[in-house]
């Protein structure tokens, strides 16, 4: 059973307290840019995801926690994460990503 | 005392005698035996039959990696254990044991035809003969092999025992308590660390309890594994746990230990715990799990008697048991000659040691002949003979073909040694190949954790203790006297001068692959180890191949012509060794299964003998028979009484979350897919909300109980998902929206009132509502209070009759439930289960979502266009419902059935066709989703969801059921009774 460390209470905490919240860095379209995408953007938007092998961006629930969602990169592979972080804050950079690989996990 | 035990030697208790019974005959052993050795010490190696060939074997090893003295221990009722190894099951007195795999008995076993055929049944045979025909799989082929290929028989019994789980944290977590585990102790122990070390068997100390010819620091080894246990046991800082198997290594060093409590003991006291599994979160983990001696691949090399060198120096050292009078020693490794000299300095005569090397230390040779035992250099063992037991061996020598035989009575074998990656593979810790010693040994660490000892490939006694040392954190290096580990020699194919058709060489002896089935599942095609596991069965039994994975790589890379990385290694898998289900489920069985959720009144429904059914985890009443009526009879009762007079229903388990702030209605806008904003303070309101991709994810009353804050409902099982969903939108895509969501549903009872009566049940001890219908209207909320109690009380209707649901604290549920019940008695008050409010619901064609809907159902399929707002810029879900396959004509529908036959009750889930004389397979039309006999109507009535269903009206369709009976229906508006909602308004 994993360790994840939570952002938001800067802990480290059993896998069994967080959930699962599918591919992160998805932002849902406001209203007037819905109104202009065609069924196939928007199909695009709903139901089609990366499955990558190797770091994942990825969205998590510290439901039996602090109820609060987070992000987090995650490598498919070795199922270890690089890194977790707030809400709201962008999307790393592959760089950024490799940065935090060499300086150990979270 | 037996001929073949040896007192001053072992650790058994020699002044405490134990009887115990195998196969139903009596045996003699000592405290502190195991089966096996109080076997061995009777004579006895035959203790089964193998898995596949019924081929009669001994043990071939003394510890947990035996793979052929499979046993079945029984201790009373519900108390029998299968597939036990004899080399770990303490003896005590009175234990019963049993061989397995044999009919009638051990000696005779009617199943060894298997063997005289056995050049039918190679490598994949399953898999080729018994495919056809299909039919023929369940009743013939699959009996048949469970009957003649199997291990001990399943308990039918439940298990009447205790088990314990723990969740525990350590500094350092120790594996295996062999020199480089006590020694890793030592010293985490002095640093003030926080320590377990564990090992699986009774007595710590691993190889040292066999090493009488060792000294460490000027003691002997039996003297310094003493003292240093003692200094352990004192420290106040290591925990030492023998018995107690690592299972299984999982992600940050999160490592299940099963500890045995009871097992050993004559005597369980009732209510003792049998055993524990023991979650460890180590901060470090030492895996010193030492290593595992090879066997040999020749023919014959299975014959009972037929061991490795390591198992004989185990069974003479802990047990005192000679495993033979006159033993032969067939080597490629300089170990096996220590063995040798130790047992003929134990008074065993070694008659020979047959070496396949071609060049061996000099002084081994000097040093057997010193003995008078005759070395055979460059020999190999071409065969063995003996029924029960081996009684001679032929040697081989392939240049000049020489032969001889040699009598004997135990043949012991050394290959190698295997270092025991097990643990270090299940944390993912990679490994490397050591082409000069032939073994994988651990390479980069995936956990904080370390690999050290033997299964890291450094054998003898001081580079085990100094690595030990090393990796508890100190910086000791130990002297000792030891006889050198020396080297050895791998194997892929000893040679032979018989026809590969005449031989059985075994590499796996539980699944009984032989080095010919390997060969040829790499003719077949099978090229990575991977499958040619899978082809061969090898590697797979109960012991994972401990013994035999890397023999069976050796000869898969030799016919393959690669190296041994090439073909790969295949995958470790916790657990370590075979643990009970009762370890594993520990406290979760019967009443603490599973989490059963109950509702503050449930006691009242139990007390007035309802019949309860599961709803999510919730456990709610279903309905209340009297006087021995049926199911039918009492749903009939309570919907009549409930549309005559009143009824009163248990509706605490409703989801609710409380919205609240400043944006509550913004956000509702949002979630919902009609419009709350104008919604006024006191005003309720149906909502529907659908997931992002337009279908119907949940629905539920809501009331503003003030402008900035709602009191919304959700179904029962759908409550979880609901707040997660709206959790979800508020942090993640609405976050400017300021609003708190809180989950309610276990802070109110609530109590639905059905029926004319209701409002004049209730008249009396309510204050602070006017409950006029001009002041209090259907779809309206009021706070006050009744019976003194604070309330949130709304006026809805999940029947079609005049309804109140009470909301009102938990802790007062079951108080205002039983005063309202007694005041009831003069309206003939009957309570109702859920069986009840369905039938009534459906009478009303109200959906239940999740059974009427079924996740790809939009609002317009269910005929509730109405409740989306054509208005609002946004809603979850808004842009979904214009996708085209959304509004595309034909979708399927939900629609009203009735039956022909009104007495006809439709089967939920039944398929409907138009044309049921169709060919098979029909062109189904979509399902029957609700379907109730209503006792009001005096018809049964149904919904369904039917492809094109709003342009049927009227038509009448088929609904074939298994058996031929065809039911005929006619298409109708989903509402039966009261179309015109007018019994709302009674006075
Ligand atoms: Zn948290």
């Amino acid at each position: 059973m994993m360790l994840i460390h939570c952002p938001y209470c800067d802990e480290k905490r059993p896998e069994i307290e967080f959930a699962y919240a599918g591919e992160a860095h998805i932002a849902r379209p406001d209203a007037a840019e819905q109104q202009e995408m065609s069924d196939a953007q928007w199909s695009e938007f709903l139901f089609i995801r990366d499955n990558k092998r190797g770091e994942h961006c990825e969205r998590w629930w510290h439901a039996n926690g602090c109820n609060m969602f987070f992000n987090a990169v995650r490598n498919t592979v070795t199922d270890k994460f690089v890194k977790t972080y707030k809400m709201g804050q962008k999307r790393p950079s592959a760089s950024q990503i490799s940065k935090w690989n060499e300086g150990g996990n979270v | 005392m037996s001929e073949f035990r040896r007192p001053g030697r072992g650790l058994v208790d020699y002044d405490s005698p134990v009887k115990f019974s195998f196969d139903g005959k009596t045996y003699d052993g000592f405290e502190g035996d195991t089966v096996a050795s109080a076997l061995l010490a009777s004579g006895v190696h035959l203790m089964g039959r193998s898995f596949k060939y019924h081929r009669p074997r001994g043990p071939v090893g003394a510890g947990s990696e035996e793979p052929n003295a499979l046993i079945t221990v029984t201790r009373g009722k519900g108390r029998m254990t299968p597939n036990l190894r004899a080399t770990t099951m303490e003896i005590y007195a009175g234990k019963e044991t049993a061989s397995q795999n044999r009919y009638p008995g051990l000696g005779f076993d009617a199943g060894a035809f298997n063997n005289v055929f056995s050049a039918f049944f190679p490598a994949g045979f399953y898999n080729k003969t018994f495919m056809w025909p299909k039919s023929f799989w369940d009743k013939v082929y699959e009996p048949f092999i469970r009957k003649m290929a199997g291990l001990g028989p399943a308990p039918t019994e439940v298990d009447p025992d205790n088990y314990g789980s723990v969740y525990a944290t350590c500094d350092v977590l120790i594996v295996g308590s062999g020199p480089a585990g006590l020694a890793a102790a030592l010293a985490a122990s002095k640093k003030d660390q926080d320590v377990i070390l564990v090992d699986e068997n009774p007595q710590l100390g691993g190889s040292l309890i066999s090493s009488p010819e060792v000294t460490i620091d000027g003691l002997s080894a039996a003297d310094w594994r003493a003292k240093t246990l003692k200094t352990l046991e004192k420290s106040g800082n290591v925990r030492l746990m023998p018995r107690t198997t690592a299972i299984g290594y999982y992600h940050d060093n999160f490592v299940a230990l099963a500890e045995r409590h009871t097992d050993h003991l004559p005597m369980v006291e009732p209510g003792r715990i049998r055993e524990t599994l023991h979650r460890i979160r180590a901060g470090e983990v030492i895996l010193a799990q030492g290593a595992i001696e090879r066997p040999l691949v020749f023919d014959g090399n299975d014959r009972p008697g037929v061991m490795l060198a390591s198992a004989a120096q185990t069974y003479l050292n802990i047990y005192g048991v000679a495993v033979g009078k006159e033993l032969v020693v067939f080597t490629s490794h300089d170990s096996a000659y220590n063995a040798a000299f130790e047992l003929a300095g134990a008074n065993v005569r070694i008659a020979s040691i047959i070496d396949a090397r071609r060049e061996v230390h000099a002084h081994l040779i000097e040093e057997a002949e010193r003995r008078g035992i005759d070395v055979h250099i460059g020999m190999v063992v071409s065969g063995t003979k003996g029924k029960k037991r081996i009684s001679e061996v032929e040697i081989y020598e392939s240049v000049h073909n020489d032969r001889k035989r040699i009598k004997c009575d135990a043949l012991l074998m050394c290959g190698g040694w295997t270092p025991s990656l097990h643990l270090w593979s299940h944390s993912k810790g990679s490994i490397k190949w050591d082409s000069q010693t032939g073994v994988y040994l651990p390479d980069k660490a995936n956990e904080n954790c370390v690999c050290i000892g033997a299964s890291n490939g450094d054998f003898g006694v001081k580079a085990a203790l100094d690595a030990g040392s090393k990796a508890g954190g100190g910086r000791k290096t130990y002297k000792t006297e030891e006889p050198d580990f020396g080297v050895g020699e791998v194997f892929d194919h000893l040679p032979s001068y018989k026809k590969s058709s005449k031989t059985k060489a075994f590499v796996d002896f539980q699944n009984d692959v032989t080095d010919k089935d390997i060969k040829l599942a790499v003719r077949e095609g099978f090229h990575s180890i991977e499958h040619v596991k899978r082809y061969t069965t090898n590697g797979m039994a109960t012991d994972q191949g401990k013994t035999s994975n890397l023999n069976a790589l050796e000869i898969a890379s030799k016919a393959l012509g690669k190296d041994a990385p090439q073909v790969g290694l295949t995958t470790f898998r916790p657990p370590y060794t075979p643990t009970t289900f009762g370890a594993l489920c520990g406290y979760r069985t019967d009443d603490l299964f599973e989490v059963t959720r109950k509702t503050a009144i449930d006691p009242w429904a139990e007390g007035q003998g309802a019949v309860f059914e599961p709803v999510g985890v919730w456990r709610r009443a279903w309905y209340f028979p009297q006087d021995g009526e049926d199911m039918h009879a009492a749903v009939a009762r309570e919907c009549k009484v409930t549309r005559d007079s009143l009824g009163i229903f248990d509706a605490s388990t409703l989801g609710k979350i409380e919205v609240v702030g400043p944006d509550a209605s913004k956000f509702m806008n949002l979630m919902y897919t009609n419009p709350w904003s104008k919604l006024g303070v006191g005003a309720c309101r149906y909502g529907l909300m659908l997931g992002e991709n337009g279908y119907i994810y949940d629905d539920g009353v809501v009331g503003r109980i003030a402008e900035d804050r709602f009191h919304v409902t959700t179904t029962t099982g759908g409550a979880p998902r609901v707040y997660r969903h709206m959790e979800d939108y508020l942090q993640t895509e609405f976050p400017e929206l300021d609003v708190w969501l809180t989950s309610t549903t276990e802070q109110w009872s609530v109590i639905a009132l059905n029926g004319p009566n209701a409002r004049k049940l209730i008249a009396p001890f309510v204050e602070g509502i006017d409950l006029s219908p001009e002041a209090f209207p259907h779809m309206a909320v009021r706070e006050g209070s009744i019976f003194g109690i604070p309330t949130r009380l709304f006026r809805v209707s999940f029947s079609g009759e005049l309804g109140f649901e009470i909301n009102i604290p938990s802790h007062f549920g079951l108080a205002v439930w039983k005063a309202l019940f007694e005041a009831g008695q003069e309206y003939n008050i009957t309570p109702y289960g859920t069986e009840t409010m369905h039938v009534l619901r459906a009478e009303k064609g109200f959906i239940i979502v999740g059974q009427d809907t079924d996740g790809t159902v939009t609002p317009q399929d269910a005929g509730m266009n109405w409740i989306v707002s054509k208005k609002k810029k946004d809603f979850v879900g808004k842009r979904s419902l214009q996708r085209s396959d959304l509004v595309a004509e034909g979708r399927k529908q939900l629609i009203g059935l009735l039956t022909d036959d009104p007495k006809v009750v439709l089967e939920e889930g039944a398929q409907i066709v138009a044309d049921p004389n169709q060919p098979i397979p029909m062109d189904m039309l979509g399902h029957v989703t609700s379907s109730y006999w209503s006792e009001s109507l005096g018809k049964s009535v149904a919904m369904a969801l039917v492809k094109d269903g709003f342009n049927l009206m009227g038509q009448t369709l088929h609904i074939p059921m298994a058996g031929g009976v065809v039911h005929k229906a006619t298409v109708v508006k989903p509402v039966f009774y009261d179309p015109n909602g007018e019994r709302l308004n009674v006075l």
